[in-house]
């Protein structure tokens, strides 16, 4: 009786996870075959190629695609210096106590801020204060800001979880604390931090509200030539169509979702990757 | 010759003193066990030869330690570690190749010497060389518990330290493993003074020269490991080597 009451409260609660994961997997595949089949029909090599553009047939995310690439790229060499760094700093040589305890706690509640916050940040610091104008570079600093906690978060827990006897070997060798630091802790955290690292930069890459605060422009017929140019992104692209009344563009934002998805799918794919070819180093005892 | 000249050393985790004015001197190319219960100040002693105490927050020490008639407080650490080598009690290779793990040590404290050579003659010292020619771009963590310490020792070895400290060295390992390992501290105390700890008696009668009782962060005897096994002069020495207690 006790036996088989607690058989039944396994295999119910089996039930429940297995609802709870069907629920959210037809969720997803229901927004995908939607998605695909609105926006199939404009998927083609002009999309990639051509310049928005007033005619549906001739619209393309040409300049959306080169300023999603090089925010990210700028974003990149902003955000992950810094984060590295300060993850180091802190999980290195900031000593243990209050305030590592409320910079750390700070830094969470950062992370876990509206990002349209972050626009408003930029806008004042960036725009009106150091007078970069609605360029790459005020997205790319705004950018860097949105994920600099997550890039700190997740770099201090891959430093953390370097074993501590990893460092001891190395200081009994007589190591100084930097050769410590870059040769042994930084490479053994390094697929944690990078996993990290592009899974922020996938997240930026998907942000709107913050760059749309920040006065990127919906419509550029031109692509950046240098960070100081003005720029548009895919997902402002597909938001700026979505928001027009002909269907046309519902169609052309659905593919322009599509190719935003293939990136980010490649990124995440990347992050598996990474933390995989890693893997190897990974003791087996 | 001397090479630990240990002068009434007293380690404190904060207010608790774990070990009590230690005196004693450790000889050139012997090996000596430090024996005693768990808990009785062994690893912190080892700890505080090579300086790796300095690492422990709030952990102060009383008293002093020559190391070749160098004060160890006054000397860089850093110096002092590049002459003296350390084997953990859980085996601790880099996460990196085989090949690597030997050369990291000399490579930062920037040795020249032809690395190939380095690292055949350290594997080869520790009996490894044999078992890992043919693989030693293959990670380190691929190897055996006991191949692991094995490398550590090699490792420790390719620095070309005059001591070895050893902390329970075997202790994660198989008695065939542990019986490799007794064999190469014997062949390496030609070359190098050692200084292993050890909770294994037998262990310490098999391998060492000398022996220190430790109890209750107090040396209560140190002498020839024979005589201590054989007429300890310590009450609580005999009983802790007939197994009364520990
Ligand atoms: N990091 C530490 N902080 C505080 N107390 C410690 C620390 N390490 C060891 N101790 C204490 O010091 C005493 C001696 O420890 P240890 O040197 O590890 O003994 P053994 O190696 O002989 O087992 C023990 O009572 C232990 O609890
Ligand atoms: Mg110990």
């Amino acid at each position: 009786m006790n036996f088989s009451w607690r058989y039944q409260k396994n295999s119910l609660f089996k039930l429940f996870t297995l609802l709870a994961a069907l629920f959210s997997l037809i969720a997803l595949t229901t927004l995908l075959v939607h998605i695909l089949h609105e926006g199939w029909q404009y998927l083609s090599p002009q999309l990639l190629k051509n310049f928005p553009s007033r005619f549906p047939h001739k619209a393309g995310i040409y300049p959306a695609i080169m300023g999603s690439l090089w925010l990210m790229i700028l974003t990149f060499f902003i955000a992950v210096p810094l984060g590295l760094l300060s993850a180091l700093y802190i999980e290195e040589y900031l000593p243990k106590g209050k305030w590592k305890s409320l910079i750390m706690v700070n830094i969470k509640n950062l992370s876990s801020m509206p990002s349209i916050i972050y626009g408003l940040l930029g806008l004042a610091i960036f725009i009106h204060t150091l007078g970069f104008d609605h360029s790459l570079l005020s997205g790319a600093l705004t950018l860097s800001l949105l994920i600099l906690p997550m890039i700190i978060i997740t770099a201090t827990e891959a430093i953390r979880a370097v074993p501590k006897s990893l460092r001891m070997a190395s200081f009994a060798l007589g190591a100084e604390k930097h050769q410590v630091v870059f040769l042994q802790v930084l490479p053994a955290a390094l697929p944690g931090i990078l996993t990290g690292i592009i899974l922020s930069l996938s997240r930026a890459i998907g942000e709107t509200a913050p760059l749309i605060v920040i006065g990127a422009a919906t419509y550029i017929s031109f692509t950046p030539e240098s960070i100081m140019d003005p720029f548009t992104v895919i997902p402002l692209q597909i938001y700026s169509w979505t928001s027009r009344p002909q269907a046309e563009f519902h169609h052309l934002a659905a593919s322009a979702i599509i190719v935003l998805m293939i990136l980010l799918f490649s990124l995440n794919l990347l992050a598996v990757f990474i933390r995989n070819h890693f893997q190897k180093y990974k003791s087996r005892l | 010759m001397t090479v630990f000249d240990i002068k009434n050393f007293s380690v404190f985790y904060g207010p608790k003193e774990a070990v009590k004015s230690v005196s004693l001197k450790i000889k050139k190319n012997k090996v000596t066990a430090v024996i005693g219960p768990s808990g009785c100040g062994k690893s912190t002693f080892l700890r505080s030869l090579n300086r790796m105490n300095d690492f422990i927050p709030n952990l102060t020490t009383k008293g002093e330690i020559f190391f070749f008639k160098e004060n160890i407080q006054k000397t860089n650490p850093v110096d002092l570690r590049r002459k003296i080598g350390m084997v953990f009690q859980r085996p601790n290779p880099f996460p990196k190749s085989i090949y690597k793990n030997i050369i990291w040590g000399p490579k930062i404290n920037g040795y020249k010497c032809n690395w190939d050579e380095l690292v055949e003659t350290s594997l080869q010292k520790t009996g490894l060389w044999d078992e890992v020619k043919d693989r030693l771009n293959d990670s380190a963590l691929n190897l055996s518990g006991g191949q692991q310490q094995r490398l550590c020792i090699a490792r420790a070895i390719a620095m070309n330290p005059d001591v070895i400290l050893m902390d329970e060295p075997c202790s994660a390992l198989d008695p065939a493993a542990t019986a490799r390992i007794e064999d190469l501290i014997e062949e390496l105390s030609q070359n190098y003074t050692i200084l292993i700890v050890t909770h294994n008696m037998q262990q310490a009668a098999r391998v060492s020269e000398e022996t220190a009782f430790f109890y209750n962060g107090q040396l209560i005897e140190f002498g020839a490991t024979k005589d201590l096994f054989t007429k300890p002069k310590e009450k609580r020495t005999e009983d802790y080597i007939t197994g009364r207690f520990g």
